[in-house]
């Protein structure tokens, strides 16, 4: 099993998700984040001082997918997060020893 | 307050102005009365509105202290102003125009006679209050000057002290005017500046005031290094519309009736808060490329800063000019703290010390004897006498205040503290200080997620 992890522009989020479903992913983390990478941020001024604001807002949505999925939905999320521009975000897969289904006590592949 | 010329009739004269068959009269005018009752809650309403504009200017984790110092500004100050404070301002002069009795009318029990205790047209009683009020705004103001590192109970022993040692004289000098055998303060009398609503003693004294406090405290830590954006402009901008509602009260309440002056004043006061918005909006949108929200609160509030001495003085179209000028010039003067390294937070220098002064001085430019105050500044041939004039009661104000402000800030600092320490500034005064923080975000779980709910009930305490 494996975490991918998407960090995305806020504005493709929804895409992403919508793409995720046709693959047929139905459950995902999904959570309102801020961070800094090659993009950079923006200025904003209040009565005349220019404050330098570093922190972008982007989306983070973490998907558990089975191994042999793993490849399908990384590409799945690019296609639909891509817009070619400076600051598309990234993707990111890390193992996963276990998962339990909370309701059932259903462990490993039969929790995904 | 009101206008110099004609003076207004001492407590309890006759009204000299009325034909000559009429009898002599002490009476109230309930048209006057209803216009200044309903004045003098329009300037409390200045209090949260006041409060919401700082409170939005500053980070979220010391709004709450922001609005708790204009709160307790008044509460104190109305406390003081009735012990003693109204006495020390508009009682009779104890000598060279400097102060007046603090004993006369301590406590205000003095003023409840019906037939005996009128100014004017209207109650004294009301008047006493209606100028107690102005004290509370003025003294708020200075808190924008240290935002986010005063302590609270530092904040009120100094605004108590201010009110007694700063603005009550202060307001003697300018707004208590000799009338019958009432003798009033030096700057009205003697030399004849013309403040209609607190120019000097309102927008210099706070501005004045509040350079002096952010000296003695000094700069916030990561002033100039860290964003110190504001956290919450609505609060900005519904502050500001208050406080411009609330201005009707302050200035065209300050004619003490509801008569032709009063609508003069509330028109010129209308008009420079337009005035004052657009000229902040357009130095803005040239300086720094865009026109910001920020940018209209604060225009209009230095729109409407520079027709308080001035109302009284102008045509519409000079209040247009006196607005927009304050807007333009106040957008520039907010830059001067970053120039010179003070801390003036949310710049009472840049907007209330230079709009005040624009006020007071422009009504020697542009003052039109057409006006209720009835006298020529130097555009309409009055020459330069009255310019002088203004001149004296701005700088005499402006020096006074902040030498006095500055020496009591200092006195606070020395003997109890006035500055938070730096680990509760950095964590955030408003649960430092005050226990509590202004915003909980989080749905489900509570600002504060793993907390063990209600402790104990403090106020009824189980028995063991």
């Amino acid at each position: 099993m494996k975490l991918v992890t998407a960090v995305v522009k806020p504005h493709k989020w929804d895409e992403v998700r919508a793409a995720l479903e046709t693959v047929g992913v139905a459950g995902m983390t999904v959570s309102e984040v801020s961070g800094s990478g090659r993009q950079k941020g923006h200025t904003e001024v209040y009565r005349g001082a220019e404050y330098d604001v570093t922190l972008v807002p982007k989306v983070r949505i973490e998907v558990l997918v089975d191994d042999h999925d793993v490849d399908d939905i990384v590409r799945t999320i690019v296609s639909a997060a891509r817009t070619g521009r400076i600051g598309d975000g990234k993707v990111w897969v890390v193992p996963v020893d276990s998962v339990v289904r909370v309701r059932t006590g259903e462990r490993d592949e039969d929790a995904l | 307050m009101g206008a110099p010329n004609p003076p207004l009739p001492a407590r309890g004269t006759a009204v000299s102005t009325l034909p000559a068959f009429t009898t002599l009269v002490t009476e109230i005018d309930t048209g006057d009365t209803a216009w200044l009752l309903v004045s003098s809650a329009l300037v409390l309403l200045m209090a949260p509105g006041l409060a919401l504009f700082y409170g939005g200017m500053v980070r979220s984790k010391s709004v709450l202290n922001m609005m708790m110092m204009t709160f307790g500004a008044l509460a104190v100050i109305l406390v003081l102003w009735t012990l003693v404070g109204y006495s020390l301002a508009f009682g009779d002069d104890i000598g060279g125009g400097v102060l007046g009795n603090p004993l006369q009318y301590a406590g205000l029990g003095q003023l409840l006679s019906p037939e005996a205790d009128v100014v004017g047209t209207v109650p004294a009683i009301l008047f006493a209050v209606f100028q107690g009020l102005f004290c509370v705004i003025t003294g708020a103001l200075v808190s924008g000057a240290i935002a986010d590192r005063a302590r609270f109970g530092a904040w009120l022993v100094f605004i108590g002290a201010w009110t007694l040692l700063v603005y009550a004289p202060v307001a003697h000098w300018v707004f208590d005017f000799s009338a019958g055998d009432h003798v009033g303060g030096w700057l009205a009398n003697q030399v004849g500046v013309i403040d209609f609503a607190g120019g000097t003693a309102v927008e210099i004294c706070s501005g004045a005031s509040g350079l002096a406090l952010a000296l003695v405290l000094g700069k916030r830590i990561g002033f100039g290094r860290d964003p110190m954006r504001p956290h919450n402009l609505t609060l900005v901008m519904l502050g500001a519309g208050l406080l411009w509602f609330g201005w009707f009260g302050f200035n065209a309440g300050s004619a003490l009736g509801a008569g032709h002056k009063a609508a003069v004043v509330f028109v010129t006061t209308l008009l420079a808060g337009a005035a004052g918005t657009l000229g902040w909006l357009v130095l803005e949108r040239f300086r720094d490329g865009k026109a910001t929200s920020l940018g209209a609160a604060s225009g209009m509030v230095a729109g409407l800063v520079a027709i308080t001495p001035s109302g009284g003085s102008l045509t519409p179209i000079g209040a247009l000019l006196m607005g927009g000028v304050a807007g333009v010039v106040c957008a520039a003067a907010v830059g001067l703290k970053f120039r010179f390294g003070y801390d003036d937070s949310l710049d009472v220098v840049g907007v209330h010390l230079v709009g005040g002064l624009i006020g007071t001085l422009g009504i020697g430019l542009l003052g039109t004897s057409a006006a209720p105050t009835a006298v020529d500044g130097l555009f309409y041939g009055g020459g330069v006498t009255q310019l002088g004039k203004q001149a004296i009661g701005a700088a005499v104000v402006l020096v006074y205040a902040f030498v006095v402000s500055g020496a009591l800030g200092y006195a606070v600092e020395r003997l109890i503290g006035f500055r938070l320490i730096p680990e509760h500034e950095v964590s955030g005064i408003d649960l430092a200080v005050h226990g509590e923080t202004a915003y909980d975000f989080h749905t489900v779980t509570g600002g504060r997620a793993g907390g063990h709910g209600i402790l104990r009930s403090l106020s009824h305490p189980e028995e063991d």
